[in-house]
């Protein structure tokens, strides 16, 4: 499979990366090339075969329902770009 | 000619260090003075992003106390580089991505803290690609890392007159800083991750020591994520015993990393010069690719008569689905690394570009932010997870996933102990050499390792001989799941055989 330009600019905004329309035929064959190097893939039979959910089998471990940790809204906050009493503060959301 | 005597100290590995200080022939802070001094003058490899001279002395006061009253931890005074993916409290960590900015974590990775209470002393943050995302070191915000090996006969160096000959040549990657400057002596040992072969080729490529562990062995907590089934943390050193002792101070059971194994970390020092005697090791056809590098091919050879020699059974092996494993990685690696990366959006930490609304706020972020490789992969994998493409794309190499796992889980059955293969396809190349048409140019180079991280098992690349241009060229042994020991003493046993491969000239300063 290979992805056309509408499909590149689609997945550029799912991912939430600006592009600039010059930039969308070098990034367009970049990804084709990748695309096309995974095709080999098909060429293997998957047919009853469970996918990996987890590389080491093992049991979740379980553990008290209990806070562990909190109280430290400054520390939270500290590196965000935007805050106010320990808000992160974004652009208008709701009109 | 020696060095004066203190430089001198850089050129001790960390278990003669280790005994050194014991010993009382020098103090840490002595060592540690050293090891600033040659940080400060490798700086044209630009294997530290970050120096902490001041933290290091301050640790290295602490660590000569202990020292003085016979309390040694098992890395008491060791002056140690650390990657940036790894968060360390109060001091910046950047994943070397433009996107984290001035990010100043209020924790420590679990992995750090251990090395802390084992004593270490930290000189700095090392250089990686953005987001352990390459194979060169050259997707850094921060720049390249020049490999402080040049070929036979360049004498390109930073400000030199005259007529240079070559190029600098790249210290492979994603762990490139980190096995510059363990190469180069800039520390005694650092620490590295590994997602697809990020320990082991940069290892390879500078003649050190890498191990990645079995999926599990370290916590993952406080590394910046990158693909969460595959990212795993272990050292780089200049030899087997040094490897040893890191990893078994920044292995263990960690209650916050889910996926951390609650397995006794064992002495796995105690490992290094035990026999071989008896042992199987696998050699997998599938490895012997068409085209192999013959020189690749003879070390190999060379490889599997040393382990015979020292007793071990050599045994012709199949796994084969291994062509399978780079394909499925390059869908697997980038579709978690589309989710794990979402969480860069100018809102909580790093850079922010301004937006008319909160979505161009993001978009604009992320573009200013993420370097160009970053980019591919976050949009491969938002594509490989997007509706109508996952059953095609991520399921299928899920699936394939499993039968990569079932090779070896049939060959380790059989009673093989471990599996040798070389560790790269070749000896390290010229910066901006490779990748720059077509990106899968660069993925190959992990073409060896990266069935390691798919099968979640334990990987150790050891330096084995030089190639005709007088590089360094490293031998990987596979083992089976949390038997790192056997790895150990495997690895040591080529060591012995091959000798070490300490960087002949420092010419950068």
């Amino acid at each position: 499979m290979s992805v056309d330009l509408a499909t590149v600019k689609r997945v550029a905004h799912l991912a939430r990366i600006a592009v600039p329309e010059a930039d969308l035929p070098k990034l367009q064959g970049e990804l084709n090339a990748i695309l096309g190097f995974v095709e080999q893939l098909n060429e293997v039979n998957v047919e009853g075969v469970e996918p990996m959910t987890s590389v080491t089998p093992m049991a979740m471990k379980l553990r008290e329902d209990v806070v562990t940790d909190g109280g430290i809204a400054e520390k939270i906050v500290a590196n965000a770009p935007a805050s106010e009493d320990n808000y992160f503060m974004v652009p208008k959301v709701i009109e | 000619m020696l060095d004066s005597p203190v430089t001198d100290l850089t050129r001790l590995t960390l278990t003669e260090a280790r005994d050194g200080l014991k010993a009382k022939s020098f103090s840490a802070t002595e060592l540690t003075k050293a090891h600033i001094a040659a940080v400060e003058k490798g700086r044209a490899l630009n294997a530290y992003v970050l120096e902490t001279p001041e933290h290091a002395l301050k640790q290295a006061a602490a660590s000569d106390e202990k020292l003085a009253k016979g309390e040694a931890r098992p890395l008491e005074g060791l002056p140690l580089g650390i990657k940036d993916l790894f968060a360390t409290q109060g001091v910046r960590t950047t994943a070397c991505s433009k996107i984290l900015g001035n990010f100043v974590p209020p924790y420590e990775s679990t992995v750090t803290s251990q090395l802390w209470r084992d004593g270490a002393v930290m000189l700095g943050k090392l250089n990686n690609d953005e987001f352990a995302m390459g194979s060169s070191n050259e997707t850094s915000a921060f720049g390249n890392v020049v490999n402080p090996w040049r070929r036979k006969g360049s004498n390109v160096s930073a400000g030199q007159g005259g007529a240079v000959e070559g190029n600098h040549l790249v210290p492979g990657g994603s762990s490139g800083g980190s096995a510059a400057a363990v190469a180069a002596d800039l520390c005694l040992a650092a620490t590295a991750t590994d997602t697809g072969g990020s320990i082991r080729q940069p290892a390879a490529f500078t003649g050190t020591v890498g191990i990645k562990p079995t999926y599990g062995r370290c916590s993952r907590w406080g590394t910046v994520a990158f693909a969460s089934s595959l990212d795993q943390a272990g050292p780089i050193a200049k030899t087997v015993r040094d490897a040893a002792v890191m990893l078994r101070s920044m292995a263990g059971h960690d209650p916050k990393d889910t996926t951390s194994v609650d397995l006794a970390v064992p002495d796995y020092e105690a490992a290094v010069g035990r026999s071989v005697k008896g042992m199987k090791i696998g050699i997998p056809r599938e490895y012997r690719l068409d085209g192999l590098n013959p020189e690749i091919d003879a070390l190999w050879q060379q490889g599997i008569e040393w382990l015979r020699a020292a007793g071990a059974e050599i045994v012709e092996i199949a796994l084969p689905h291994t062509r399978y494993a780079l394909p499925a990685y390059y869908i697997v690696a980038p579709a978690e690394a589309s989710s794990n990366l979402a969480r860069y959006d100018g809102v909580r930490y790093g850079l922010r570009e301004q937006g008319r609304d909160i979505v161009e706020m993001y978009e604009k972020t992320r573009a200013a932010g993420f370097g160009a490789e970053v980019k591919r992969r976050i949009m491969i994998g938002t594509y490989v997870l997007s509706a109508g493409y996952y059953d095609a794309y991520y399921l299928r190499a899920q699936k394939v996933r499993t039968l990569i796992k079932r090779d070896f889980e049939t060959v380790y059955a059989q009673g093989i102990d471990a599996v040798l293969t070389p560790a790269t396809p070749s000896a390290a190349f010229g910066i901006g050499e490779k990748g720059s048409a077509d990106p899968v140019e660069m993925y190959l180079n992990d073409i060896f390792t990266v069935t390691v991280n798919m099968a979640g098992l334990p990987g150790i690349a050891v330096p084995a001989g030089l190639d005709e241009q007088g590089l360094p060229l490293g031998l990987q042994l596979i083992g089976r799941p949390f038997d790192e020991e056997t790895l150990f003493a495997l690895g040591a046993a080529i060591e012995q055989a091959a000798g070490r491969f300490p960087v002949a000239e420092r010419w950068w300063g």
